[in-house]
């Protein structure tokens, strides 16, 4: 007997709507338009072709097309006309430069093709500003923007050069107030340029505003040590680092602190450092923390005021005992011990400072000098120029239209005053500037950074200027009535500075001299008026405290019409291509924002392919409202606290794919990062999101992230925290490396190179450096938001991130050993698949594994993908069909389709489609075409290239001379690419080691890249 | 024999004697004069000294020396002190020198003092040389008319006659039944029995057989055809500028890789930049014409004319300026169009085979020094990669990057020398990423 249930679409049809019933008679919602051609009687008839003759013309065009198909396309070859004497075609060039964009600082390699930059490299001579992150990586792309500003211009309508000069010159004469707002350039020629025009103009004047400033550790530094600038740290130095909401593997302090870090977390004769971490969003620092304890920011300041001596009555339990161990532990570590903040106001920062004085790690005699921003300078400005007290105002590098909180207030100054933007791009600034006066990208200049006092780095141009433009520091000679170049002013300053070869300088990238130091002196601080948070304000009235963070994708946002960043997944939330609200799980059941995981009806958190989906929320600081901004539950983040990213949501000047997200800036007010905020539930619609990982946690499996505690790795066998999984055969237990449970024969790679690649999982802080340094060395393509949605994401290299849902890992992997019968095991699981609320965080970078016993290789019916010798699995693109049959057997997911053509194709219009932009391809690897499986190959282009170099010089490889993209992008260690035939070799070395293990090693796939166990430095478990 | 020889040595001595003693007396009492020079002499003098800056017709480095006795009115004093030693001519403050030197942007002349006064007089009498009469029967390549008849004549005419045989063969058979009709003879029909189409359709083993063998053998064509689509072997298209690769890498032997230079160490051979042509194209603004005897690059598919129109392509290219012996500054790149097109997917590079197995370029590229017009010569499929990769020898002498990997590799599989794809060579992932 068939059963009478009742089967409905949706609530509509269940209630017999009469729309159910409308479109239930209309195939398709939207009329056809066959009106269009068939109801125009009169053409129809008039029309000499008749149905036969249209047949035989497609059959006609049809043979002509296939006919014309087999004769080649004649190719053109343009040869230079007088080719310079360094460029030899296809063979790249090497030149050191500096990035000084406000934000980011880095001394940096670039590696260029025929006279075109391709890739960002680490300067290794360089010491300060060493270790490019992922934004820097990218930004060789951001100079091949189309939506740069093109050449001068007032308005819209373009003018030339003199006619700005003119006008610039004549307000500077006309005696009223003249301002420059510049963005923090840290360049000995461009302070010493600007002290000059004051000089000339002793009405101009200058403001350094930062986007993202450090308002309140320059203010305490200044106040101590006379200097403002921030405290320089050397992580490696450290054994205990406590952490009170600063983010110091993020952008604190204007980050690159990574590297010294990692050094100190590689377990070395049983030590390693120990990080204690109190933070409110969970962060790259919070995750890689060995004790993470989330803690709002007011709680931060009480936190830290209780580390320098003060009471910790008012906190809760669990931090008053984390507070109490970090104090211990501070006071055993001594001068290896070091406190870091980020607690947005003067005292708590001179509270660190007093704490670290007597610290190893902490070096205030060289400061850093990549911050120097006055906020309240600029807040005074916003108010002259509104009445009217400023004439002219001149921008470089700042963007304040955007960043400022009071943005309007200072749109409405705009109006009354002459302003000139020395910007990139006709932004939200620039746009309503009187005159663009566009400046060129960084490889395109000349200049001088000094990232850390008493090391120089400089910065030379790589290519021809594409556009016009003229650097800002040629805008101030010219304007100064100079006829010198900027170049021979730098040229002639780094010559009294006794820097005795130029060109040396220039070839290094780096040169160490103390001619531009400024004197560093402990003065007695006296700080009368405590600027800043008021902590108070924050507390007890049901409110949440936001704090305002940067992205390690995005940074301030200057750089957000880079599709390279906008795609790549934010370390701790895997999200692609915009900024959300983050929240605990209690806080959104609470505000009604929570989705569950797998309800009947259309909002549920994961769409039908594992999209997620997120809730709207309204936030609210002191009035100002931010409408729509869609709500990430974050595990980990600190109860009655959010937080938002800063640097998206722009729109002038912003190809339309990229305007993504909210611009959280107009929160900032008062330029502090933490504020108190209201949130509530904006409308029952979902945002969808576009993330890349939809697993969150391991649920207990042990051979994906191996993880042990430092005292286990002491004092334990390397079989109990390292075991090698085992079969059974002929009920003999046998590891699944022996050869005895092998069904395969096995390669012999004895001889030769043998490339294997080991990855510290100790080492990785998450940072993605790596991922942006494979998309450009390998033409990565870009696919946009909604591909990301269906997992069609195209990272070679991938970073993933996994949460335990127990306090540990270990707990999980003792969890799931105890589940016995399916009822424990159904609920169990799902109880595990749910993140803890404050969960333990491992970053896994994962890229293809280039088995020996590779999987895909058997299931390839058209061996497109087959084994070299020398350890690589290679993918012969044009052998390939696209079964995706390899895909599917890949234990490890790191197989990429090409769903589509991704270069010269509208529909994704990202860098591949437009002539500018593919000039960043590198040409020593295939683009790819639509219907062709492609992964990474390890670099198989670097290690030919460095096999043929030995050849034909006729040497033997010399030690550490193999690298990989990612390789060469890591600069904390975390990646290591070498010859394990080569027995001095480092990455032999890392083979042995007993930390050694394979990803999934019991299915015996036996790759050539390995693990390292990562080892917590946590006592307890 | 000994003797023959001894008289020999003895006669050489008497003129080596002879000679030093004329030479002796040139320098101590002839002078120069070039209505006693001896042009046949004085033109191999001209061109071993003079031409790398000298034309006799035309101006180039210096200036066109046709007539230069005349020039200065014989003062073969003045001319021999400017030979020797121009410079010092100048220092002594010589208004007639000094012009000349600014005249040509201040370019010092060589120095010749190692020539005697009779090879100036040489020398000069060539210069007096009057431009030869050029006899040319108007360009080359389509005034020669060919000795007898053309083998299209021929075979047209041959058509002809056959053409003629068939339709006389038709009308006598026409005519031989008419006059067979008008007589009355009965012309026997032919048995009408199984023709052998209908006997073959009857048989259907045949039938079966053939329609294998169509089948069998039409595939074996379509193969065959379909495996030539994309590969363009012979290909020679017509180029921007015609660079005969036979003047410059046959007649003038010029090393494939002085103008294909990143060929040693790069990926791409390089199609050399226009002023690796100006090196030599500076002083070589015509092509050695037929009167220039036995060296002649001229043929005759194409004239001197010809050859020298493309050479002022080249100039135009790169702004050169003739008259003033200078850039202009305003130059025009050459699209040349591209013979060998490896595709995209395969990675080739020159230098692992030019410099580092040492292979001729010749044995992919072909006879280039014969090629009057480039052509693709290889078929430049995989096949023929591996092929090659099978058959040759890895080159391993002194270099030590092999060293270690060779000695193991040889005991593996037995062998003295190894081929390239022993060493790996055959791998997708070594060309294909």
């Amino acid at each position: 007997m068939s059963s009478n249930k009742k089967y409905w679409k949706s609530v509509d049809e269940l209630n017999g709507s009469p729309l159910v019933e409308t479109l239930r008679q209309n195939e398709f919602v939207e009329e056809i338009p066959t009106d269009e051609f068939l109801g125009d009687k009169e053409t129809l008839e008039s029309t000499q072709t008749t149905r036969r003759d249209f047949l035989k013309y497609v059959g006609f065009s049809t043979a002509a097309a296939s006919l014309a198909a087999c004769e080649g396309p004649v190719k053109k070859s343009i040869p230079y006309v007088v080719q310079p004497e360094q460029i030899v075609p296809g063979v790249a060039d090497y030149y050191a430069s500096t990035i000084a964009d406000g934000f980011d600082f880095a001394s940096v390699l670039v590696k260029t093709r025929e006279g075109r930059p391709i890739k960002i490299e680490n300067n290794k001579l360089a010491k300060a500003g060493y270790g490019a992150n992922a934004r820097v990586h990218a930004s060789v792309l951001s100079m091949y923007d189309q939506n740069r500003a093109q050449g001068p211009s007032k308005g819209e309508e373009a003018v030339s050069w003199s006619d700005i000069d003119n006008e610039v010159m004549s307000k500077l004469n006309s005696g009223k107030q003249a301002v420059l707002l510049t963005q923090t350039f840290a360049s000995p020629s461009t302070e010493k340029l600007i002290a000059a025009f004051i000089e000339k103009y002793p009405n101009a004047s200058h403001i350094a505003y930062d986007a993202v400033g450090e308002d309140f550790a320059l203010g305490a530094f200044e106040a101590k040590y006379g200097v403002r600038a921030l405290p320089d740290y050397d992580f490696s130095k450290a054994t205990v680092i406590v952490s009170v909401g600063a983010d110091f593997l993020g952008d604190w302090n204007g980050g690159g602190y990574d590297a010294g870090y990692a050094k100190g977390r590689i377990p070395k004769n049983g030590k390693m450092s120990r990080h204690i971490q109190f933070e409110a969003n969970m962060s790259l620092s919070g995750a890689n923390a060995d004790v993470r304890i989330p803690a709002t920011p007011s709680q931060q300041k009480a936190i830290l005021d209780a580390l320098a001596g003060g009471s910790t009555s008012g906190l809760p339990e669990n931090i008053k005992a984390a507070v109490t161990t970090a104090k211990n532990e501070l006071r055993a570590a001594g001068a290896s011990g070091i406190v870091v903040t980020g607690i947005q106001n003067v005292s708590s920062q001179t509270k660190a400072l007093e704490l670290n004085a007597n610290s190893d790690v902490i070096d205030v005699t060289a400061p850093r000098l990549t911050r120097s921003g006055d906020s309240s300078k600029v807040t005074q400005l916003v108010n002259d120029m509104k009445a009217g007290r400023v004439g002219l105002l001149i921008m470089a590098g700042v963007n304040p239209a955007y960043t400022l909180p009071n943005a309007a207030d200072f749109e409405e100054g705009l109006n009354n005053v002459v302003s000139v933007a020395c910007s990139m791009r006709a932004d939200e600034t620039a746009s309503k500037a009187t005159y663009i006066a566009p400046t060129p990208h960084y490889l395109e200049a000349w200049g001088d950074v000094q990232i850390k006092q008493g090391e120089v780095s400089l910065i030379q141009p790589t290519i021809r200027p594409l556009f016009d433009t003229r650097q800002f520091q040629q805008s101030l000679l010219t304007w100064m009535e100079s006829d010198q170049s900027y170049y021979d002013y730098l040229k002639t300053m780094m010559a009294e500075a006794g820097v005795t070869s130029f060109n040396k300088a220039v070839q290094d990238g780096v040169v160490m001299t103390d001619a531009f130091a400024k004197a560093v002196s402990t003065t007695e601080s006296s700080i009368t008026a405590d600027a800043g948070l008021a902590i108070e304000d924050l507390q007890g009235d049901g409110g949440f405290e936001l704090t305002l963070y940067t992205k390690t994708s995005m940074g301030d946002g200057n750089q957000a019409n880079n599709p390279w960043l906008q795609e790549m997944p934010d370390p701790i939330t895997r999200a692609t291509w915009d900024n959300y609200l983050t929240m605990s799980e209690a806080d959104a059941k609470d505000l009604g924002l929570w989705l569950d995981r797998s309800t009947f009806f259309t909002e549920a958190r994961n769409d039908a392919n594992g999209g997620l989906n997120g809730r709207l929320a309204n936030v609210t600081v002191n009035g100002v409202t931010l409408e729509n901004v869609p709500v990430m539950v974050q595990p980990g983040q600190a109860k009655r606290s959010v937080g938002l990213a800063l640097g998206y949501g722009r729109t002038t000047s912003i190809q339309e794919d990229m305007q993504t997200g909210v611009n959280a800036y107009p929160l900032m007010q008062n330029f502090q990062t933490t504020q108190k905020v209201t949130i509530e539930k904006a409308s029952n619609d979902i945002h969808e999101f576009a993330v890349i990982q939809l697993h969150n946690t391991l649920m207990g499996r042990g051979d994906i992230v191996k993880e042990t505690t430092l005292e286990i790795f002491n004092t334990k066998d390397k079989h109990y925290w390292n075991a090698v999984p085992e079969v059974t055969k002929a009920h003999i237990e046998y590891e699944v490396t022996s050869p005895e449970v092998d069904l395969w024969d096995s390669f012999d790679r004895s001889i030769g190179h043998h490339f294997n690649l080991a990855i510290d999982l100790n080492a990785c802080t998450g940072c993605g450096a790596c991922v942006i340094a494979c998309h450009a060395e390998n033409n990565v393509p870009v696919v946009g938001k909604s591909e990301v949605r269906r997992s069609r994401d195209m990272h070679w290299l991938r970073i993933d991130r996994y949460y335990s849902s127990q306090e540990t890992f270990e707990g999980d992997n003792t969890k799931k050993d105890n589940i016995s019968g399916i009822g424990s095991s159904m609920s169990e699981f799902g109880e595990m698949e749910d993140p803890a609320a404050n969960p333990q965080v491992a970053f896994q970078p994962v890229m293809c594994q280039h088995c020996n016993h590779a999987p895909c290789e058997t299931v390839c019916p058209v061996a497109a993908t087959s084994h070299g010798r020398q350890g690589q699995n290679h993918m012969a693109y044009n052998r390939c069909v696209g079964t995706r049959y390899c895909a599917n057997n890949c234990p490890y997911k790191v197989r990429r389709f090409n769903w589509f053509l991704y270069n010269g194709n509208d529909e994704f219009d990202y860098y591949m489609n437009n002539d500018l932009g593919r000039m960043v391809i590198n040409p020593d690897v295939t683009v790819r075409s639509r219907g062709v499986m492609e992964k990474c190959s390890m670099c198989i282009q670097m290690t030919q290239k460095t096999i043929l170099d030995a050849k034909r010089e006729g040497r033997p490889v010399k030690d550490g001379e193999f690298a990989t993209a990612c390789s060469n992008a890591c600069t904390s260690g975390a990646l290591a690419f070498g010859d394990v035939n080569d027995h001095s070799s480092d990455v032999y070395k890392q083979s042995q080691d007993d930390r050694m293990y394979h990803l999934l090693e019991s299915v015996g796939t036996k790759p050539n890249v390995f693990y390292q166990t990562k080892v917590r430095n946590t006592k307890e478990a | 024999m000994i003797q023959v020889n001894r008289r020999n040595s003895f006669s050489r001595i008497i003129t080596l004697c002879a000679a030093f003693l004329l030479t002796l007396s040139t320098s101590l009492f002839s002078q120069i004069d070039a209505s006693t020079g001896d042009a046949e002499a004085g033109k191999s003098l001209f061109n071993t000294n003079c031409a790398a800056c000298h034309k006799l017709y035309k101006n180039m480095t210096g200036p066109s020396l046709f007539g230069v006795v005349q020039k200065y009115e014989e003062d073969y004093e003045w001319l021999g002190k400017w030979i020797r030693n121009s410079t010092a001519l100048i220092a002594t403050g010589d208004a007639r020198a000094n012009a000349i030197f600014e005249e040509y942007n201040q370019t010092a002349m060589n120095t010749f003092e190692g020539l005697s006064d009779a090879d100036i007089s040489n020398i000069l009498a060539y210069t007096n040389e009057e431009p030869p009469v050029i006899i040319d029967e108007g360009p080359g390549d389509d005034s020669t008319v060919e000795p007898g008849v053309s083998n299209n004549i021929i075979l047209a005419i041959l058509g002809l006659v056959l053409l003629l045989l068939v339709a006389v063969l038709f009308l006598v058979n026409n005519t031989l039944k008419k006059f067979a009709q008008a007589q009355g003879i009965e012309i026997a029909e032919e048995e009408t029995g199984k023709s052998i189409w209908k006997a073959f359709v009857e048989n259907q083993f045949l039938v079966l057989v053939s329609v294998i063998f169509l089948l069998l053998g039409s595939a074996y064509f379509a193969y065959g055809w379909m495996s030539q689509v994309g590969v363009d072997q012979g290909y020679a298209p017509v180029q921007p500028i015609h660079y005969s690769h036979r003047i410059h890498a046959g007649d003038n032997q010029i090393e494939c890789k002085y103008c294909h230079s990143s060929a040693r160490v790069s990926k791409t051979s390089g199609i050399p930049s226009l002023n690796i042509c100006m090196n030599c194209h500076k002083s070589i603004s015509e092509v050695a014409g037929r009167e220039a005897g036995d060296n002649s690059s001229v043929n005759e598919d194409y004239s001197k004319e010809f050859y020298d129109k493309e050479i002022q392509k080249l100039y135009k290219a790169v702004g050169w300026d003739e008259a003033t012996q200078s850039y202009t500054g305003e130059t025009q790149a050459v699209e040349w169009v591209r013979i060998h097109n490896l595709p995209d997917f395969a990675y080739f590079n020159h230098s692992q085979h030019v410099s580092v197995a040492g292979i001729e370029c010749q044995k992919c590229h072909g006879p280039v020094e014969e090629m009057e017009i480039m052509e693709q010569f290889a078929p430049l499929t995989m096949g023929w990669c591996i092929n090659c990769h099978r058959e040759t020898n890895v080159n391993l002498e002194g270099n030590e990057y092999y060293e270690k990997i060779h000695e193991q590799l040889s005991k593996k599989y037995g062998v003295e020398k190894l081929t390239a794809a022993q060493m790996g060579g055959l791998e997708c992932g070594k060309c294909h990423y």
